[in-house]
């Protein structure tokens, strides 16, 4: 029994850190973020040389055949550098609902294009995930879609969208009668609100496949605040040893040493959290769906106090769009709201344990 | 990330379970009805002393973090009392094990294990408790003895202990950490003054010493004389192991959940109020966070910080725990004496005042704290004041 990283998981980490490094730096989120680009594709490309696009699509289809484990340090390497990339969507959910519920010529049609980044998808799961607002919700009948659905992910301008039907079924269209982009606070990263009237759309068998989207959504996004939380820090500490006020650094008072200790003492056991359930999620199915959710749920906590404290730890200068801090304090903040916010996944939590109705 | 177990531990998760069933009689109701022999039995069949040498009266394995897990996980199941766990064993042994002399080891392990003697810690003083090293106790030459003077404070079962490790200064020319002999001596020796001190719980869980003229031969010291801050130090570190044990923090959630799925008010289950039950979720989040945490700092080199939080954060989870089970209880968490009403006799009011004591002890949370960011973060120290 170990409970660590093996050699290969960590120089995936090493490499995708390394990559990021280049592919995404802060001009590059910068420019997406302000010139409203609809994807990264150059980003998604230099990712794709790495295998991040098939990372958990099985060799078979050409993609490395990884399990949530890698697919969360992914995240975390992502989140720590806010990469505007469609890897949720693209690379974990739509690949996990082809493998759950799609034909084998489904698969054979989508997977190696995923794979190869040739090809990207969106996942609207949010209604009957996080619950229906304004109205929205979509219904299948006789191969077709209506309604609409709000918050799709990673949806702007991709060749094939996956979408859960109110009742919970999984649906493959190719395209929404409408997109329309739902700009939040997060500009790293695109929402959509698409509308179906009568849209083509192929069923996959549904066997509680919503649900394992749900927490390989739920364990990603977790992930990726994780990654995004630790920037946060390691920009907080390093600003701290550097910045000078009454003839001191201020990382040696301890007024702002204890706010870095705080949260270094808050992340690092949810590290090991976000390890745990994405390992579950692969290893051990019974606990995966209550791990997933508190994961979820704790890391929308702990990054929310680690995105208001590292700020405060830079002084004024951390609330200044120059610096930049505000795309890791936006994308936690995205993070903690997107399919369920923590009361609400914590309610499933219990309700996953017999502790509530 | 390999998490099942292999057919050795498997096997041995076996065995402890065979053993905790075959010996029920001995441990119903949590309590060994014969201490002695139950510690006896336990060293015997390596569930307590588990890697202290044979030669010192341990059980002799090799140390395996596993294992140990797997102990501490069965006997919880079971609700079986754990070995004797004073200060003696769980923080002298393993420093005499690292710094004693051959003789000391075999002289004060042996019988330390076995429950025959009880330890106390004469480390804080009334002026020195964060900052240790600014204890006053002195030791001054006298032949081949010291004569020790000065107070304690913070000793834990002083009252019945029948020994003492002990910090005193012995060189007061010295600069402070350099000044420290860590010395053993017998509680019955002339001079010494026990009196309880009694804290909120209404218990007194510690007390305080005084020494007048107390004789102890020099070969008693151990580690060297003027060593005695290095040593203390290793003592620390097995204490700072030991508070915010993450299976106990487990133990202890398991029992708030049987309280609230069990407990009514108006005839509803307090599980079923949406508030209790959303802070019964967001500490089971963080009691698992610090459960993968522990099974992390055993197998991963990779886990300093990991392992630089958990007496902080596993302090501060304990007490959170406490305060729940009290808010759940309502009006009834008030009660804590003895009557018709009062539940787990008092024991989460006691908990939740203890705990913090537990928060303070031990290195404060704002020592901790220092420590996490200077040793974990890389932080600056804070600069020296110009000692007087």
């Amino acid at each position: 029994m170990r409970f660590a990283l093996s050699e290969d998981q960590t120089m995936l980490q090493d490499s995708l850190n390394r990559a990021l490094g280049d592919l995404s730096p802060l001009e590059r989120v910068r420019r997406f973020a302000d010139e409203g680009e609809a994807a990264a594709p150059d980003i998604w490309a230099g990712l794709a040389e790495l295998g991040l696009p098939g990372l958990t699509i099985a060799e078979e289809h050409g993609g490395l055949g990884l399990g949530m484990l890698e697919a969360a340090l992914a995240a975390e390497a992502l989140g720590r550098v806010v990469a505007p990339t469609p890897f949720l969507g693209s690379a974990v959910l739509a690949p996990l609902a082809l493998k759950l519920g799609g034909s084998s010529a489904q698969q054979a049609r989508w997977l190696p294009q995923l794979a190869a980044g040739k090809a990207t998808a969106g996942v609207a799961i949010s209604e009957p995930v996080a619950g229906a607002r304004d109205g929205a919700g979509v219904t299948a009948s006789a191969g077709r879609l209506n309604g609409k659905a709000l918050f799709a992910l990673d949806a702007a301008g991709v060749d094939l969208l996956v979408v859960a039907d109110r009742a919970g079924g999984l649906h493959l269209a190719h395209s929404a009668e409408a997109a329309e982009p739902m700009p939040g606070i997060d500009a790293t990263r695109r929402l959509t609100e698409l509308n179906f009237a009568d849209t083509p759309a192929e069923a996959l068998a549904s066997n509680q496949a919503l649900d394992r989207l749900r927490d390989a959504a739920w364990i990603v996004l977790a992930a990726d605040t994780l990654g995004a939380a630790e920037a946060m820090l390691a920009k907080a500490v390093a600003y701290a040893k550097e910045r000078r006020q009454f003839g001191r650094t201020i990382g040696s008072f301890q007024a702002v040493k204890h706010l870095c200790a705080e949260m270094a003492a808050e992340l690092e056991p949810a590290r090991a959290l976000v390890w745990y359930a994405a390992y579950a999620f692969d290893h051990a199915p019974d606990e995966a769906p209550l791990m997933a959710a508190h994961a979820k749920a704790h890391l929308s906590e702990i990054g929310r106090f680690i995105a208001r404290t590292a700020t405060e730890v830079h002084g004024g200068i951390g609330m200044t769009d120059l610096l930049g801090l505000h795309y890791w304090f936006k994308r936690i903040g995205q993070n903690r709201q997107l399919l369920g916010g923590p009361e609400k996944v914590r309610e499933i939590a219990a309700r996953l344990q017999g502790l509530a109705a | 990330m390999d998490l099942t177990l292999t057919p050795e531990l498997a096997a041995f998760r076996d065995e402890v379970r065979a053993f905790l069933d075959a010996h029920k009689a001995e441990h119903e109701g949590g309590a060994p009805k014969d201490p002695k022999g139950w510690q006896r039995l336990l060293i015997d069949n390596g569930y307590a002393a588990r890697t202290i040498p044979r030669a010192y009266g341990g059980f002799g394995a090799e140390p395996d973090g596993l294992k140990a897990r797997i102990i501490a996980e069965e006997f919880i199941a079971a609700g079986a009392p754990r070995g004797m766990s004073g200060q003696g064993i769980s923080m002298l042994v393993p420093t005499l094990l690292e710094m004693g002399t051959e003789e000391q080891k075999r002289r004060w392990i042996p019988p330390t294990l076995s429950g025959e003697i009880i330890w106390c810690q004469g480390y804080s003083e009334p002026g020195a408790g964060s900052d240790l090293a600014n204890l006053q106790t002195k030791a001054v030459e006298d032949g081949d003895d010291f004569l020790i003077s000065g107070s304690k404070i913070w000793t834990s079962t002083a009252a019945q202990a029948q020994m003492m490790f002990c910090l005193v200064r012995t060189e007061p020319d010295k600069p402070k950490h350099e000044g420290i002999s860590y010395v053993l001596f017998a509680m019955d020796t002339p001079g010494i003054e026990v009196r309880p001190l009694k804290t909120m719980t209404g218990q007194a869980e510690f007390n305080e010493v005084f020494f007048t003229d107390v004789r102890v031969p020099q070969a008693n010291v151990v580690g060297g004389r003027g060593r005695g801050w290095q040593v203390a130090n290793t003592t620390l570190k097995h204490e700072r192991g030991m508070l915010g044990d993450p299976n106990a923090t487990e133990a202890r959630l398991k029992s708030l959940i049987e309280l609230m799925t069990t407990e009514t008010v108006d005839g509803q289950r307090i599980i079923d109020n949406p508030i209790f039950r959303d802070r019964l979720m967001q500490l089971q989040a963080r009691v698992l966070s610090m459960k993968f945490n522990g099974l992390r700092t055993m197998t991963d080199d990779t886990a300093g910080l990991a392992r630089l939080v958990v007496k902080l954060q596993g302090c501060e989870l304990n007490h959170q725990v406490a305060a729940l089970a009290i808010d759940a209880l309502g009006e009834l968490g008030i009660l804590y004496q003895d009557g018709p009403h009062l539940r787990a006799k008092g024991r989460w009011q006691w908990n939740y005042m203890f705990d913090l004591g537990l928060i303070i002890g031990g290195g404060t949370a704002q020592i901790q704290k220092n420590i996490i960011s200077e040793r974990g973060l890389g932080m600056p120290r804070e600069p020296k004041t110009v000692e007087a």
